[in-house]
């Protein structure tokens, strides 16, 4: 592998560390960025340029931007008095440390069996598009049904209020 | 080492790194990153998957990634819309005081 490799993971999971292990959450947000922007290197490094652009355009254009205003709506950037981890944080570290294990595991019992150089595949966007239009027509079409109905019910969620004090609740 | 077993790796490990972090933190937000990076994970398996499989000229592997990033901005949009409401409803985000579903 790589040194380039190397250093692009070490990015994605420095920014992934940082981004659940700072206390501040608009740090947090800066954090995620850098493990998406890392990701999208992975893509790229992978040879999926389409998917390493989206994953640009849709995760640090529009999802770090969305998680941003999230967390200054909330007033979420004050560190809470009683500590930025819940009580039964201990539980929640031992999941996450057998789940890496159990992960870790079948990858390395399963790293003869697994092909190793092949040549690059050569995608062009052409290629996505027909695709696309003939045999994933039914999932596109589906994709965007559900983000109409996510976008809308989104903005309903946030918006709705019991008394209809919409415009007063949003200018606080 | 094996290429495709250096990106399962990485991927294991960020999908660790966000459940730590979706178990973990008390605050709402928090635990919507975690599972951001956990689907990304997810996603940096399937192009691992498609890069060094038998057949990429088919697109399965990579057509799955896009529709799951698709998946994954609704399911942030609407997360963080359902955490905007319940602050505005218990003034908190902190997931350990939400221990009732009546409001």
């Amino acid at each position: 592998m790589s040194f380039v490799f190397y250093l692009v993971s070490a990015l994605t999971l420095a920014g992934g560390l940082a981004a659940i292990l700072l206390k501040n959450t608009v740090h947090c947000a800066l954090a995620l960025t850098v493990a998406f922007a890392g990701l999208a290197l992975l893509f790229l490094g992978l040879d999926a340029q389409f998917v390493g652009f989206a994953q640009i355009l849709v995760y640090i254009g529009a999802v770090a931007i969305l998680v941003v205003f999230a967390i200054l709506l909330t007033r979420g950037s004050e560190t809470p008095k009683d500590g930025v981890y819940s009580k039964h944080w201990h539980t929640g570290l031992v999941i996450a440390a057998a789940v890496f294990a159990v992960l870790g595991w079948a990858v390395l019992q399963s790293i003869r069996v697994l092909p190793y150089q092949t040549p690059a595949p050569q995608v062009t966007v052409m290629q996505i598009g027909n695709a696309l239009m003939t045999r994933y027509v039914l999932p596109l079409e589906i994709i965007a049904l559900l983000l109409t109905a996510a976008m809308i019910g989104a903005v309903i969620v946030a918006m709705h209020d019991k008394n209809g004090k919409n415009g007063k609740e949003a200018a606080k | 080492m094996n290429p495709l077993a250096a990106y399962l790796m990485v991927a294991a490990m960020l999908f660790a790194v966000g459940l730590a972090g979706a178990l973990t933190r008390r605050n709402a937000i928090l635990v919507l990153i975690g599972i951001e990076l956990m689907l990304n994970a997810a996603n940096l398996n399937l192009i691992a998957f498609w890069r060094y499989g038998p057949h990429p000229e088919a697109l399965t592997g990579f057509m799955f990634a896009i529709f799951s990033i698709a998946v994954a901005a609704a399911e942030a949009a609407v997360g963080l819309g359902l955490v905007i409401q319940v602050h505005r409803h218990a003034h908190s985000t902190d997931l350990d005081a939400m221990n009732r579903m009546k409001g």
